[in-house]
């Protein structure tokens, strides 16, 4: 049994999956239906249905190539579905493009990192407030008094941003000359600066440290906390997934293997196969 | 005060032009001896403000938004055949009374062409928007190759346009055929005369230090809005486009909205270059316009680095000045030109020359002087900072 961090009780919801108990009654900040994809016959996703609740911390696992990350792109628009619909907070989206689902309140981070690694680290979370603080072109070039408050507001904000992951002091660095670890941090920074309902976390522990995980693991449930968001996450760290995940859905070529709480999801016998049996018996071995 | 060091490049820049507006001035009023610009030299003045202003406004372009733009000529020629229109309907059609009970043109010609400069701009910028409303949705090379059609077509199309003027009323036609558009505009003046050109009767050809100081508010002006929009929120959305589309609309920045913002501003202001170099001519025809001018800028804006604002004044104003150095060699002065620019391009992409500072920095007592200059200005700075508090941060930073 991993180190739990949350302990939550999972309800199930009439419709199609399992909420913490303090979401119940409240709209799911996303949910899914019969989403799926194909590329050129392959069927990347399939009958994909979840829903979220409005401030769960939910993991999206299952072997390599299983189509998670094709997931997030779905429900992030850079692919649109061949089946099914994805509502965020209720709302259809289909038709919607990844900026329109940006606004609509569905932030998240990159497997391979996509930071704007030529900018400093404070421009990075500046282009994450776009839309939250504003001011015209015209009144940016020619300096109205609306550009400096706006300017000044966003710096303040970036730092406060910034300092949940106590990269305060690292602002003017160039974002790609940043380590590892950081550049996933300012990522998750970035999303928040949208102001998202649910935050998308690809892989978000890839290349850290234990000792970054563990932080990490503590710094998604403060970020969850404070923003009352929801969090999905994808990650092959089961520590992470089971330490902070209250709701788990497994993925294997495509289809949803199992969903349930992590205690369900370890000992069940298809994800075993698939997934946490081959681990075990590299473990084993 | 901490200055920024975007702020301190912005200012160098435009302390670099203005000192170089300072120098000519100098040497078109003698105001020291020895020192006077010959009539050719003069004669480059304005042109190369023209060439400064489309070089920083395609690179906003090809630099900053990251599109490749082959047609920017297009947008220079749509300003400098609207512009000199305009120039003349100001002139004939808004007129007033003078002290001496003449009818005299309201504007100065100054006033005219400030005027006839924005209004073009302004014509550029709908050209922008109309051209970048479907060519922008291309990436790449398609793009590249759809802009260069654009600017042959707009060279195409001022090679049929013809337009005079009868009193202050303006005629125009489209001489499409030999005998399409017989007789048109006789016993008027033309102001647009097809595949001839255009027939400037507003402003002299001779060298005008006036239209210079004009060109030269122009390219301050240019300078202003580029270096504004890049260190604004626009700017910013504009370059993480660039950098990373996927990553700029997963947070909701609307792609298509700020390419079109630098494109269209890249537009405008190559419209009111090509307004001021048609009004600093005698006549420009359509085929000045054409793809090789296209080029032409661009090679400026590739030599001064792509993205680098200052590098293409710089490259602009030495690439139109270049020629005129050479013309002593006379036949062989493109192939030197031509040279020059290889020779150039490949130095400033060759890994061995980026190194040479790296390398004579190895020289012991050149090191040590670099570092002790460079630590100059923070102890001056220190020297004179009295009271200040100092609960430095430094030591937390790890
Ligand atoms: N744009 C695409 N075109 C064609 N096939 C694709 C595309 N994107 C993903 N696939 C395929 O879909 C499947 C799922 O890929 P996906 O990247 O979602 O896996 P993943 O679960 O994120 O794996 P990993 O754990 O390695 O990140 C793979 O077989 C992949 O090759
Ligand atoms: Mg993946």
């Amino acid at each position: 049994m991993k180190k739990r961090l949350v302990d939550t009780k999972m309800v199930p919801l009439p419709s199609v999956s399992i909420v913490p108990e303090r979401d119940v009654g409240k709209r799911p900040v996303l949910e899914t239906r019969h989403l799926g994809i194909e590329f050129g016959g392959l069927k990347a996703v399939e009958d994909f249905n979840i829903a979220v609740g409005p401030t769960e911390i939910c993991g999206l696992i299952g072997p390599n190539g299983a189509g998670k990350t094709t997931v997030f792109n779905l429900l992030t628009k850079v692919y649109q579905p061949t089946t099914g619909t994805v509502l965020i907070d209720g709302k259809d989206t289909s038709g919607m493009t990844t900026e329109q689902a940006n606004r609509m309140g569905i932030a998240r981070t990159f497997q391979n990192i996509r930071l704007f690694g030529n900018m400093t680290v404070e421009d990075n979370v500046r282009i994450g407030l776009h839309n939250q603080i504003r001011y015209g072109m015209l009144q940016g070039v020619f300096r109205a008094p609306a550009y400096w408050k706006a300017e000044k507001q966003m710096h303040k904000r970036s730092l406060e941003l910034l300092s949940i992951f106590g990269m305060q002091d690292m602002a003017d660095v160039k974002a790609g000359s940043l380590p590892y670890g950081a550049q996933r941090r300012l990522e998750i920074v970035r999303a928040l600066a949208t102001n998202p309902k649910l935050l998308l976390l690809d892989e978000p522990a890839a290349g850290m440290n234990p000792h970054e995980t563990e932080e990490l693991m503590q710094n998604i449930i403060k970020i969850r906390d404070e923003f009352q968001i929801a969090v999905m996450l994808i990650e092959h760290d089961m520590n992470l997934v089971m330490g902070i995940c209250e709701g788990i859905c497994v993925l294997n070529y495509g289809r949803i293997i199992a969903k349930g709480t992590p205690e369900e999801i370890q000992q069940n016998p298809a994800v075993i196969e698939a997934y946490l049996g081959s681990q075990g018996r590299e473990e084993n071995a | 005060m901490k200055i920024n060091k975007k702020l301190r490049s912005a200012l160098v820049t435009f302390a670099i032009v203005i000192i170089a507006f300072l120098v000519c001035e100098a040497g078109i009023e003698g105001w020291v001896d020895g020192f006077k610009l010959k009539f050719a030299e003069k004669g480059l003045l304005v042109p190369i403000c023209c060439y400064i202003v489309l070089a920083v406004s395609l690179n906003l372009i090809v630099g900053i938004s990251g599109e490749l733009s082959l047609g920017h000529a297009g947008f220079m020629s749509i300003g400098a055949f609207s512009g000199v229109v305009i120039a003349t309907w100001l002139e004939k059609a808004v007129l007033t009374i003078n002290d001496a009970g003449k009818t005299v043109p309201f504007f100065g010609d100054t006033a005219i062409i400030i005027i006839t400069i924005i209004v073009a701009g302004a014509l550029a910028a709908l050209a922008g928007v109309v051209i970048g409303i479907p060519a922008l949705r291309l990436r790449g090379d398609y793009l590249a190759i759809v802009l260069l059609a654009f600017g042959e077509i707009i060279r195409n199309v001022m090679n049929c346009v013809l337009v005079a003027v009868d009193g202050s009323t303006m005629h125009f036609a489209l001489k499409i055929n030999e005998s399409s558009a017989v007789g048109f505009g006789q016993g008027m003046q033309m102001v647009i005369n097809g595949a001839q050109g255009t027939v400037n009767k507003v402003t002299s050809a001779a060298f005008n230090n006036e239209r210079f100081i004009i060109g030269f508010g122009l390219v301050i002006f240019t300078l202003f809005v580029v270096l504004n929009l890049i260190n604004s929120r626009s700017g910013r959305a504009i370059m993480a486009i660039r950098d990373n589309r996927i990553a700029a609309e997963s947070v909701g920045l609307n792609v298509m909205k700020y390419k079109m913002m630098a494109f269209v501003t890249g537009a405008a202001l190559a419209g009111m270059a090509g307004a001021l170099y048609g009004l600093n001519m005698k006549t420009v025809t359509a085929v000045d316009f054409d793809y090789n001018m296209s080029i032409e800028i661009l090679v400026m804006v590739v030599l001064g680095g792509i993205g680098s604002i200052r590098g293409s004044v710089i490259a602009a104003a030495v690439l139109r000045f270049l020629p005129e150095k050479l013309r002593f060699l006379n036949d062989y002065r493109m192939l030197v030109y031509a040279i020059v620019l290889i020779v150039v391009m490949l130095a400033t992409n060759s890994p061995i020359l980026k190194n040479f500072w790296a390398l004579l920095m190895r020289v012991k007592p050149l090191r040590v002087a670099v570092e002790w200059l460079q630590a100059l200005p923070g102890k001056v700075r220190a020297a004179f900072s009295f009271g200040k508090n100092k609960n430095g941060k430094a030591g937390e930073a790890q």
